[in-house]
Parts: structure tokens; C-alpha cells; sequence
């Protein structure tokens, strides 16, 4: 089976995972961001790339800094945006999900931003919804964060270079982290060849060492020597299923202090894709000290999202362009 | 240019180091006659960065360049353009002369476009418009102030500026088209 978010040229028309995405395409999304990344600098923060294009940002879950660097992306973009809290419309009202979407797609909408509870959802409205409008995966589930893997390859890339040579930790709640099988998948695909997890036995899935990876359950083990530190948040209401025994417990054996983020790299950076819990994951001096990247990772989101977007909204073009030349293919081979 | 598929390669069209020369000479008359103080050099991607990079250097003035990847007008044709170096402006564009640098000028299309990217960076005193080389094949009222060389070719022909070392301007025949 093709993968459903290419094009047959190989051109991205959903972003949906990562799966699937060779080092060529990631390493395109990044240059494509890179140039976005200057768009912010510019008196005018826009280009006029979707202009008169409809971009519906659906989200089933709350997420407010995904929803808002979505949106503003799209906005940089010159797109229309519409943002449906979809918990309080229409399906609320007894409106299945599929003829809220049918709805959505007769008002010509262009591209839905789908965050949704449920792995899969995303993939779903791009298989039976809405092949012509272009479906961007904002979360899903446990299973994928894909635009949020991206801004930390970004981040990565554009503060430490080439990932061949890099260590890098993961450090936190594996398990139930929708982006740490992004990052690793990525951090992969780009090259680096030392990736470790790092956190209790309790937060790390069974079948991780089958992804190449090392694990650690000492912090001071797992980020020696690092290049990069990523913290992941640590969902408290983790805490109440006895997965972990306290906050402060937590804090003592994997929470990033000043003193043990001297055991990585002098240069190393920190990550951590917000929102922080401060003096359970990460140290306040840390978080806002110089090796701390989180608030550059927030802008290089809007640049990671204008650049799946545009590359998303550009393959569908060159699939609709394919099908006004040639109607009586369905299948628009492009 | 676009995809230059099933090309020949032909010799080069003149002796572009003397294109290049009359062209500054241009240039410095055009700086004098308009009274361009202190001028930014901007050159568009890729040629053109290539020719502003030598006129920065002839008149010491600062250098930026433009990728106007998006701001082409053929998105929904063509979708986006594969990403080469970003735009890069060094310095605040407002109330500046500017001269804005492209290898060839056909369509008139890159500079609308580059034109509509500057001013997304401010409001400058003026903009001048040079070229090496410009084809008659104008799509838009765009006209340069200083061209090298003027040029009439026929359908499915165009000119490329290969460099940076050494620059050489030559006729390509698209067989493919």
C-alpha cells in the first residue's frame, strides 16, 4: 500500500506521522521551516503562500500552545482559519463526528489541523473523510505528535548541526509520551546513533529496546556526556495511577537540576515541549537558564507548522492540477 | 527558469566578465544621476546573488538576498519551489535606495514577486531594478534601470547564468518543451 500522505510523485499531501517520511523529506521540512523561521524577523509576519486558502483547526482535546502556533501559523501563511472547539459544537449536540467533518469539507474547506484523543483519528479523516483537503496530525492519542518531533529536529539541528555525531536523552514518562516515538523515530531517520531513554522502569514501554535504542533507569548514567537533553512533562494524573511515587520522589532521582545537568556536555541544550511543571521535571534555573532552548522551540513550532502546511497544501495542488488534466483518472496520479 | 529537461548547452553568449563591467558602469551612472545615497545592494536567488555579491563589493555596500520561494504566483500550478538558502536582510530596509539584483529578467514574474517580499521587510526610499541580461518576453510592466545585455529569443529558448566561478551566460533550447 502507497503511503496514504504521499503524493505517488513522493510528495507530502497530509502529514500524518513520520512513518513512512525518508531522511530526504524530514531534512526538506526542516530546510522548508528554516526559511520560515526568518518570516518571523520580517516588519510583516507573513507570506502570502495560502492565501485564500480554509484551514480548519479541529481540536477534540485541549491543547492551547498547539492550537495557537497552529493557528497563528496558518494565519502567517495568509490563510482564513477557523478554530472549532469541537466539544462544544455541533457533536455536542447528537452531530456525528463524520457529518461534522462532511459539513466542514462542503464549506470548501482546504486543510483540517485534527487533534483528537483516539490514535489513528487523524489517519482516519484522511482515508475516509476528506482525501482532497489536507489533514495535519496535531497529536493523536499515545500515538503520534509528529509536527512537535519536527520542531525539536529543528531545534536540534539549528543549535548543535548534524545529527550523526550527537547523543542525545530522553528523559521522563516514555510511556505514555505521544512524542517520544516521534523523536526517537526522527532523531533515527536524521542519523544520531545514540539515542537514550532515560526514567523509571515503570514509564518505559516493553518494546523499546527493539527500536535501537539504549535505556537507563540512573539519570546521571543516561545524560552523561549528552549533546542534548529532552525532558518530557510529566503528567501529574500519572502520579495518582501508581505509576510513580511522589512528585518530590520523581524530582530527586530524574528531575534536571543546575547540578546534574553539569554530567552533560558544557554546551549541551535542554528541551522540553511545554507546558513545564516547575521543580518536578525541570529545576526553575534550568528551565530558564542559557541552555535552555523551551521558549526557541515555541517559534520554531509556528516555522515547523507553516512548512507541513505549505508542503502539505502544495501536493494537494499538484493532485488537483493532475486531475483537471486528466478527469477521468480518480486516482489522480501525481 | 524551470526544469531545464533535455537541454544543449550552446557557447557562451558574450564575454560575461565585460557584461559584468559594463554593467557597474551602469550602475554608477544610474547612482549619480538619481542621487542613490548610500545604497543596499539586494540580490535575488540564485544568479542574482551571484552579480550583487560583485556590485556590494565594487560600491562597499552592505549585501542581502532574497528567496522569493513564497512569493511566486504559481503555487496553485506548481505548488511550493524547493527551499534553497532563506531570505537574508541584514539590515533596516526603511527609508533606504535599494538595489535590487537579478542574473535575467523574462517574465518580469521574480521581481513582482521579490518586490512584494521587500515590502513585507518596510517601506524604502526607492528601489532600482538591475540586471545582466533582460529578455523580451516581459509578462508585466516591470523594466530594469540597468541592463548588460537586451535580448530577443524565440519560444522554448532561455538564458542561463551558470557561476559563481567563473559567471557564464549562455542560450538554452528546452527540448522538452
Amino acid at each position: 500500500m502507497s503511503n496514504l500522505q504521499l503524493t505517488s510523485r513522493g510528495e507530502l499531501k497530509h502529514f500524518l506521522t513520520l512513518a513512512g517520511l525518508d531522511r530526504l523529506m524530514l531534512e526538506r521540512i526542516l530546510d522548508t521551516a528554516d526559511s520560515f523561521v526568518v518570516v518571523g524577523n520580517q516588519e510583516v509576519k507573513k507570506v502570502p503562500l495560502l492565501r485564500g486558502r480554509t484551514v480548519v483547526n479541529l481540536f477534540f482535546e485541549n491543547s492551547t500552545r498547539t492550537r495557537s502556533t497552529f493557528e497563528l501559523a496558518a494565519k502567517r501563511l495568509s490563510a482564513d482559519v477557523l478554530t472549532l472547539d469541537i466539544k462544544t459544537s455541533a457533536t455536542s449536540k447528537g452531530e456525528s463526528l463524520l457529518d461534522t467533518l462532511r459539513n466542514l469539507r462542503s464549506m470548501h474547506s482546504d486543510m483540517f489541523i485534527v487533534r483528537h484523543t483516539d490514535s489513528g483519528a487523524a489517519h482516519f479523516i484522511a482515508e475516509q473523510v476528506a482525501p482532497d483537503v489536507a489533514i495535519i496530525n496535531a497529536g493523536d492519542g499515545r500515538h503520534a505528535h509528529p509536527t512537535q518531533a519536527m520542531l525539536d529536529m529543528l531545534t536540534i539541528r539549528r543549535h548543535k548541526g548534524n545529527f550523526e555525531p550527537l547523543s542525545v536523552a530522553i528523559v521522563g514518562d516514555i510511556l505514555h509520551s505521544r512524542v517520544a516515538r516521534d523523536q526517537i523515530h526522527a532523531l533515527k531517520t536524521l542519523g544520531c546513533s545514540d539515542i537514550r531513554l532515560v526514567g523509571p522502569n515503570t514509564l518505559m514501554p516493553n518494546s523499546i529496546g527493539s527500536m535501537g535504542v539504549t535505556t537507563h533507569t540512573d539519570m546521571d548514567e543516561g545524560i552523561k556526556d549528552v549533546d542534548v537533553v529532552i525532558m518530557l512533562r510529566l503528567q501529574t494524573e500519572r502520579m495518582a495511577s501508581a505509576f510513580l511515587p511522589s512528585a518530590g520522589e520523581y524530582f530527586r532521582l530524574y528531575g534536571l537540576t543546575t547540578q546534574r545537568l553539569k554530567v552533560a556536555k558544557a554546551d549541551a541544550i535542554v528541551m522540553h515541549p511545554g507546558p513545564i511543571n516547575r521543580g518536578i521535571e525541570i529545576e526553575s534555573a534550568v528551565a530558564d537558564g542559557p541552555q535552555s532552548m523551551i521558549l526557541n522551540q515555541v517559534s520554531y513550532g509556528i516555522a515547523i507548522r507553516m512548512a507541513v502546511m505549505s508542503m502539505a497544501m502544495s501536493g494537494q495542488m499538484q493532485q488537483r492540477q493532475a486531475l483537471v488534466a486528466n478527469p477521468t483518472n480518480t486516482e489522480a496520479q501525481v | 527558469m524551470g526544469d531545464l529537461v533535455g537541454t544543449t548547452d550552446k557557447p557562451p553568449l558574450a564575454d560575461t566578465e565585460a557584461l559584468v563591467s559594463d554593467l557597474l558602469i551602469q550602475i554608477e551612472r544610474l547612482i549619480s544621476q538619481n542621487n542613490l545615497l548610500q545604497p543596499l545592494v539586494v540580490g535575488i536567488h540564485t544568479g542574482g546573488v551571484w552579480i550583487a555579491q560583485i556590485i556590494a563589493n565594487h560600491l562597499q555596500a552592505p549585501l542581502g538576498q532574497l528567496n522569493i520561494a513564497f512569493y511566486r504566483d504559481d503555487f496553485s500550478r506548481n505548488g511550493l519551489h524547493p527551499q534553497v538558502s532563506p531570505s537574508s536582510l541584514p539590515f533596516d530596509i526603511n527609508d533606504r535606495n535599494l538595489i535590487l539584483v537579478d542574473d535575467v529578467i523574462m517574465s518580469g514574474r521574480t521581481i513582482r514577486a521579490a518586490l512584494n517580499e521587500l515590502f513585507d521587510f518596510g517601506r524604502p526610499a526607492s528601489v532600482s531594478l538591475v540586471t545582466l541580461c533582460s529578455v523580451n518576453q516581459r509578462e508585466l510592466p516591470i523594466q530594469a534601470d540597468a541592463c548588460a545585455l537586451k535580448l530577443d529569443l524565440t519560444a522554448g529558448q532561455y538564458v542561463q547564468l551558470t557561476g559563481p566561478n567563473p559567471l557564464t551566460l549562455s542560450i538554452i533550447e528546452n527540448r522538452a518543451s
